[in-house]
């Protein structure tokens, strides 16, 4: 209801300065609406909405489950922490425009240059998360574990999988954003299709309700994703945490 | 089976930088059957010494014999259970072989039964130390250790746990080590009282009991008491002499 209440104030708001400012600037709802029937009816909404998606994917799952594992194990083997923390701090502090030209550059405008360049942009970032929780890992339980000769693979799934969720989830979800935002600038750069090239496109035309078309049914689906997908994997991660009153 | 403890040092290296002696040479050994009693006062080294034991901790001088094959059943001194999994869920992952038959018994005799689906975190210290001690009965070990297990109870359920620990320990050839500061339970239970010094803690008297646990009633327990308290007595005049 609230969301709701806030999504209307939204749409106010913006009428209101669209009338303030002239349709040529910002151009009022309804001409957007207008807009995205047209491209949704023509398919190249889809069509371009599925490809930056399925770039984040990829991306996003090979930065997540790279990042986990090398995280993981720089939290528990001191000598890969020191070989890789310096790596880190240099990726950590990269720009991301900088990854994404030399990716082109190195491999060409390719689709794998592309993911690559957008998977090294978040990678960092899921190690950092990850080698923090391996790193409050409770060692007390541990020795239970091995005290009961639980087998590694058991252990593993139900002593420390549990207390990294909350760092999984995390990372997942300020990973997410990090990709939404890059992909659509390795899109502008060197794609031919995908919600970045479009605004590309609309920028070059200076077709605003195009623009905005775009861009606000992409940060829709963001928005359904986040809320469908990532606040649940969340909260069932700390489900077992007693309650706060 | 037979366990062999022979540490000659354990020496922990604070934060701040020095180092202090936590065990002095400790040296005895367990048959499967027995039951051994550490007292001793708190920051003495027992849980350290059940951890060198157990090889948790490998950073220590001297040579532990433990049987390769044995199952270990263990009661820290926190209960230390997992979070995020419900007390049956906690105590199958440690047991996964335990009957259902044999697992609703444990949870009828430590009156857990109303709590099989609750998280840790909605139990009270002395319910999770059931848990714990249920965790530990449900692998039938080979080595049992319990860490002060019966703290925090009330003394009618601590009395029947206790019955509970000598009937397990009846029932098969298990080898137990018990660390408690309470004398009741230790004469109760124990087969040989290991009494320990203040940190670096050393064996100061060792004390069979001869009479089988079976056949221990409070007659003779009050006897062994007594005698216990006399050769106590004893020890101190003796110090105070010299
Ligand atoms: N990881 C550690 N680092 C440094 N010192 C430690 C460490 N663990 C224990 N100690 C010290 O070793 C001594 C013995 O600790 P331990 O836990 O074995 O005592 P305890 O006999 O079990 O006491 P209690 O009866 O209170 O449980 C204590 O003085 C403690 O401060
Ligand atoms: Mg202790």
């Amino acid at each position: 209801m609230l969301r709701l209440l806030s999504f209307v104030l939204f749409l106010a708001i913006w009428w209101i300065a669209a009338l303030l400012v002239g349709g040529a600037k910002l151009p009022s709802p309804p001409a957007v609406l207008q807009v995205m029937i047209a491209e949704a009816s023509s398919g190249a909404l889809f069509l371009h909405l599925g490809a930056t998606l399925a770039r984040v994917a990829l991306a996003f799952t090979l930065a997540m489950s790279l990042g986990s594992a090398i995280g993981y194990l720089m939290g528990r083997v001191k000598l890969a922490d020191r070989l890789g923390d310096p790596w880190l701090i240099l990726l950590l502090n990269l720009p991301a425009l900088v990854v994404i030209v030399l990716a082109y550059i190195w491999a060409g405008l390719t689709e794998a240059a592309a993911i690559a360049a957008i998977a090294i942009n978040k990678l960092p970032t899921a190690i950092v998360t990850l080698r923090e929780g391996t790193r409050a890992l409770d060692r007390s339980l541990d020795e239970m574990a091995s005290v009961f000769a639980m087998p590694r693979w058991r252990a593993f799934r139900h002593v420390v999988l549990p207390q990294l969720a909350p760092y999984i989830a995390a990372s997942a979800r300020s990973g997410l954003s990090l990709v939404w935002k890059i992909v659509l600038v390795a899109e502008l750069l060197g794609r031919p299709n995908g919600v970045g090239f479009e605004i590309g496109v609309a920028f070059q035309l200076f077709d605003t309700p195009r623009l905005l078309a775009y861009s606000l049914t992409f940060a829709a689906v963001v928005l359904v994703i986040e809320t469908l997908l990532v606040q649940p994997f969340e909260a069932r991660a700390n489900r077992w945490r007693p309650r706060a009153a | 089976m037979r366990l062999e403890v022979d540490i000659t040092g354990k020496t922990f290296r604070s934060a701040a930088g020095g180092t202090h002696e936590v065990l002095a040479p400790v040296k005895f050994a367990l048959q499967s059957g027995e039951v051994g009693v550490l007292i001793g006062p708190s920051g003495c080294g027992k849980s350290t010494m059940l951890r060198i034991i157990l090889g948790l901790d490998h950073d220590f001088a001297g040579h532990i014999a433990r049987p390769p094959e044995a199952r270990i059943g263990m009661v820290f001194q926190e209960p230390r259970l997992l979070p995020w999994r419900s007390v049956e869920q906690n105590v199958r992952l440690a047991a996964p072989d335990v009957a259902d038959a044999k697992l609703a018994e444990l949870f009828r005799i430590l009156e857990l039964e109303a709590h099989r689906d609750h998280y840790p975190g909605e139990l009270s210290l002395g319910l999770a130390r059931r848990v714990a001690l249920a965790r530990a009965f449900a692998v039938e070990p080979d080595i049992l250790v319990l860490d002060e297990p019966l703290a925090s109870l009330d003394d009618a359920l601590a009395g029947r746990l206790r019955d509970e620990i000598a009937t397990l320990v009846a029932s098969r050839p298990v080898m137990t080590l018990l660390v408690t500061h309470s004398l009741d339970d230790a004469v109760r239970l124990g087969d040989r009282l290991f009494f320990l010094s203040p940190r670096p803690a050393r064996i100061v008297a060792e004390m069979p009991i001869g009479i089988p646990r079976a056949t221990r009633g409070e007659a003779e327990i009050a006897a062994i008491k007594a005698s216990l308290a006399q050769r106590t007595q004893g020890d101190r005049t003796e110090r105070d002499a010299s």
